[in-house]
């Protein structure tokens, strides 16, 4: 047994006597990153002293750490794309990495990791880059405590804050995302997570999701984005404790799900969205624990979507809480709190004796005519509510909660 | 002017029916603003204190009391003053009267609890309201004699701007549901001072994102400060037009 | 000074005048009488532009009054029935008439203090009996010294001694060369005030004719017995 540990420890020993430390910048260093990366080979690291570099395009084909001290700046001069990672186990830590090369024809990021696997961006700086950190074909890669600020107003003009293309096993965590298109966009992205980022005043979505499958994102706030968050077209999503909030517009959502099935959706918080949740051709996705305040619609639930429960949720300071665009109903809700519900509690077991509807009929009005949305907080909406509650004519008669909460579910 | 529009005030301010609207406004607007935690559910709930509230009181207590001042009435009009002076002192005093019992009311609070624009746009809009619909009640009584079938025209009006005008507007939205209405509702709704009012504050309030299509096409004429004008401009003509008629018909009414 | 020309008016079915010319002078003392609602007042509301003619003008002072707001300074009127705000006191009604009438001769108060207006100041409207309205609306008519008169009915509902000093009132009035156009129904108060009598049925003015003539016609000294006289003329 000892022995063994002998033997891997002067493995190590020998291995890491081979790899050097290379200096750029400062008294002693090389002037050029470019020319490090030509003097080192896999295994060793690059020290990047403050200062300002122009060099263009750095492409780093070996695996070795790039490691930037307080910030060094790499300026694009709004021609290159700055860093493009072709090898594996590349680290990237601590830069500042400014004006990249805007171009329709490819997509050019800030820092861009080529069909390379284990790869560490962490502690940069993003500003004014077209993309930001840009992953294509990446495996077990980890892109941590970023920030990365965009400044353009276009949606044409700007490309997302971290964006992966047919990736895997990724680890986005930690990072601060602004003004970019999305501010993080998967697509055909599996198994990965994303946790504990804030993505916020983006152009279009805070995070924008397709055919990415058996993904979590957790912990992460979306807040002010153009249109909310989107997730579409997966399977097998966990959205665990995230926020949404203030995506407050035309056609902006807090959650807009798109064909989305197999998933989970618990203890987010969803507040001040235009709609909280928007969900066309779902099946099979489990709500439960989430507090829907003080939106537009807490929930839009289209007919095309199927076996979604809505559990424990708290549902308080809604306009709307529920709306749906045709009578067959194939969803359950069930034990949540509606703010709204008007109905008692006579034997004491903290459930509403009455089952709670949550579609008002003038929410269903309004969905087969969109102008008498005119209407709305006229007296007659009001009224019709009121005689649809007593006598239900035109709400769907299967939405109901029949097991209202009298006390918030938490 | 001056003098008749004293002894008008004089009048309504001793009777204390305006005294207890403006109690009435106050304790509303102030329980809403406490019991609310929401800040813009609050300013919602006071908007229906705006235009349900405001429009039936006007209406009636201005009905009734036009009744009321027959004697009065009939005795400035054997004086030397000119009809229209009696008239239109008579609507300014009524309208001064309930836009303070207004101010006092809802505006006060509003200023307490939710300084602002929107603040300034929902007074300016219950202040429009009342100048409305004194006029409009000036209209219909100078129109019927009978005093009962006069305050019953009242409400009748009152019933008809607050929800069978929207019901009418419901039924044309569904029956023309293949058309694209959007803009001829913001035509539709300029011939109801209560759905104008209650648009241009529901836009302030930023509503206007749930309202889909419909709210961006009205954003677009309402939010801006064109739009605004012409809104205070239809307002106005609210209040101006019923007033011209009913002066006019003053002018000739056999006393 | 005053000229009715043709003056018509339909109250929806009913003609009350029908086709009424008259022209009253300074100095003139008119009584207008006739039965109940022969269109009487209707015609002295049509002088005082409260009632809109159909057909036809009035004049006062050769202004047609409908484009002249001001001739009715030169007017008191007493009404028939004085309806005035209620919650206003007596002292409260002087002083906006006074206030709104803008006046700026002499006040004449007489009548204030003769029927003792001036000890119940304080009083309501609303507490007013019938008599103590009309003494208010006599007092109001005479109060701004207009030249011309138009009381409706003003004895009715009057004591005798109002009705005495009220008197005595219009004949000095009549005395300084005024206007006065009198309603009534009663005749024999009117006998020693009268110079002239109008004399109206179903909106028809039947006649106008002065005192003298109207003795000279019929041969009897007592107005009422003079009219009752005519009447029966009338219908045979």
């Amino acid at each position: 047994m000892m022995k063994s540990w002998i033997i891997i420890a002067t493995i190590f020993f020998w291995l890491n006597g081979y790899s050097k430390t290379i200096t750029v910048g400062g008294k002693n260093g090389i002037s050029t990153i470019k020319q490090a990366i030509q003097f080192s080979s896999d295994g060793d690291t690059i020290i990047v002293h403050p200062g300002r570099y122009r060099e263009g395009n750095i492409v780093i084909n070996k695996s070795i750490v790039l490691k930037g001290i307080k910030l060094p700046v790499l300026d694009g001069q709004h021609k290159f794309e700055l860093i493009s990672i072709k090898a594996n186990a590349v680290v990237v830590d601590g830069f500042k990495i400014i004006h990249s090369g805007v171009s329709s024809m490819e997509d050019m990021g800030g820092i861009k990791i080529y069909d390379c696997r284990d790869v560490v961006i962490q502690n940069n700086v993003l500003e004014d880059t077209f993309f930001g950190i840009y992953t294509q074909f990446g495996k077990n890669c980890s892109i941590l405590n970023n920030q990365l600020t965009a400044i353009s107003k276009e949606e044409q003009q700007s490309g997302n804050g971290i964006h992966c293309w047919k990736s895997d096993s990724m680890r986005i965590i930690g990072n601060t995302i602004t003004g970019h298109r999305d501010g993080i966009y998967f697509e055909f992205v599996t198994h990965s997570i994303i946790w504990r980022n804030y993505s916020h005043g983006n152009i279009r979505y805070g995070l924008h999701f397709m055919f990415s499958n058996d993904d979590a994102y957790v912990s992460n706030q979306f807040k002010g984005n153009g249109a909310g968050v989107a997730v579409m077209f997966s399977h097998g999503v966990k959205m665990f404790s995230n926020r949404f909030e203030d995506n407050w517009g035309d056609a902006a959502y807090g959650l807009l799900l798109k064909e989305i099935s197999d998933s989970y959706i618990e203890a987010n918080v969803f507040v001040k969205n235009t709609s909280g949740i928007y969900m066309e051709g779902a099946s099979r996705v489990h709500l439960f624990k989430n507090l829907f305040e003080n939106n537009g619609w807490a929930m839009k639930i289209q007919a095309s979507c199927m076996d979604i429960q809505v559990e424990k949720n708290n549902f308080l300071g809604n306009s709307f809480d529920v709306s749906t665009n045709g009578s067959l109903v194939l969803n359950s809700f069930n034990g949540n709190f509606w703010d709204k519900y008007e109905g008692y509690d006579l034997n004491k077991d903290k459930i509403g004796d009455l089952p709670y509807r949550p579609v008002s009929m003038y929410s269903m009005i309004v969905e087969k005519n969109p102008p008498a949305m005119l209407l709305f907080r006229s007296f007659i909406t009001s009224l019709l509510d009121k005689t649809e509650k007593i006598l239900p004519s035109i709400t769907p008669e299967g939405l109901k909660d029949n097991f209202p909460l009298m006390k918030k579910a938490f | 002017m001056k003098k008749i529009i004293k002894y008008v005030l004089v009048d309504i301010i001793q009777n204390r029916i305006v005294l207890i609207y403006t109690l009435f406004l106050l304790v509303t607007s102030f329980s809403v603003f406490s019991l609310e935690d929401n800040s813009s559910k609050g300013l919602l709930s006071m908007l229906n204190v705006s235009i349900l509230i405001v429009p039936l009181v006007s209406l009636v207590f201005s009905t009734i009391y036009v009744y009321n001042s027959a004697e009065f009435l009939e005795l400035l009009v054997s004086q030397p003053l000119p009809r229209k002076k009696i008239w239109l002192s008579l609507y300014t005093g009524l309208t001064a009267a309930l836009m303070l019992a207004f101010l006092v009311g809802v505006g006060i609070p509003l200023f307490v609890y939710e300084p602002g624009l929107t603040a300034v746009l929902m007074t300016m809009s219950g202040l429009f309201l009342t100048a409305i619909f004194v006029a409009i009640a000036l209209l219909a009584s100078v129109k019927t004699r009978d005093k009962a079938k006069g305050i019953g025209i009242a409400i009748l009006l009152w019933l008809y701007f607050s929800i069978l005008f929207d019901g009418l507007v419901l039924f044309l939205l569904f029956q023309f549901a293949d058309y694209p209405l959007e803009k001829w509702m913001v035509g539709i709704s300029s011939l109801n001072p209560v759905d104008l009012t209650r648009v241009m504050v529901l836009l302030q309030l930023d509503i206007s994102a749930m309202m889909g299509y419909t709210g961006a096409v009205f954003k677009d004429f309402f939010g801006t400060d064109l739009g605004r004008i012409i809104t205070g401009l239809f307002l106005l003509a609210w209040a101006i037009i019923p007033l011209w008629i009913s002066t006019r018909l003053f002018h000739k009414k056999d006393l | 000074m005053i000229i009715a020309t043709n003056v018509s008016k339909r109250f929806s079915k009913l003609q009350v005048l029908d086709n009424i010319s008259l022209a009253c002078n300074v100095g003139e003392c008119i009584s207008l009488i006739g039965p109940n609602g022969s269109g009487k007042t209707t015609l002295i509301k049509c002088i005082l532009g409260m009632v809109m003619p159909d057909s036809g003008f009035i004049t006062f002072n050769g202004k047609n009054i409908l484009h002249d707001w001001n001739f009715r300074s030169q007017i008191g009127y007493m009404p028939q029935i004085g309806r005035y705000p209620d919650n206003m006191t007596i002292g409260n009604l002087l002083s906006m008439m006074k206030d709104i009438r803008n006046h700026h001769g002499e006040l004449d108060e007489d009548l204030v203090f003769a029927f003792e207006l001036n000890s119940m100041l304080q009083k309501k409207m609303r507490t007013l009996s019938g008599g103590t309205r009309q003494k208010v609306s006599a007092a109001l008519a005479f109060l701004f010294n207009p030249n011309v008169l138009i009381l409706d009915e003003p004895t009715a509902g009057l004591d005798p001694v109002a009705t005495e000093i009220l008197k005595e009132k219009i004949i000095k009035e009549k005395q300084k060369g005024k206007l006065i156009f009198i309603t009534s129904h009663v005749l024999s108060e009117l006998d020693d005030l009268v110079t002239q009598v109008v004399f109206m049925q179903e909106g028809k003015l039947v006649f106008h004719k002065s005192i003298e003539d109207l003795r000279e016609y019929t041969g009897e000294l007592k107005l009422n017995k003079a009219i009752a006289k005519i009447m029966v003329k009338q219908t045979v």
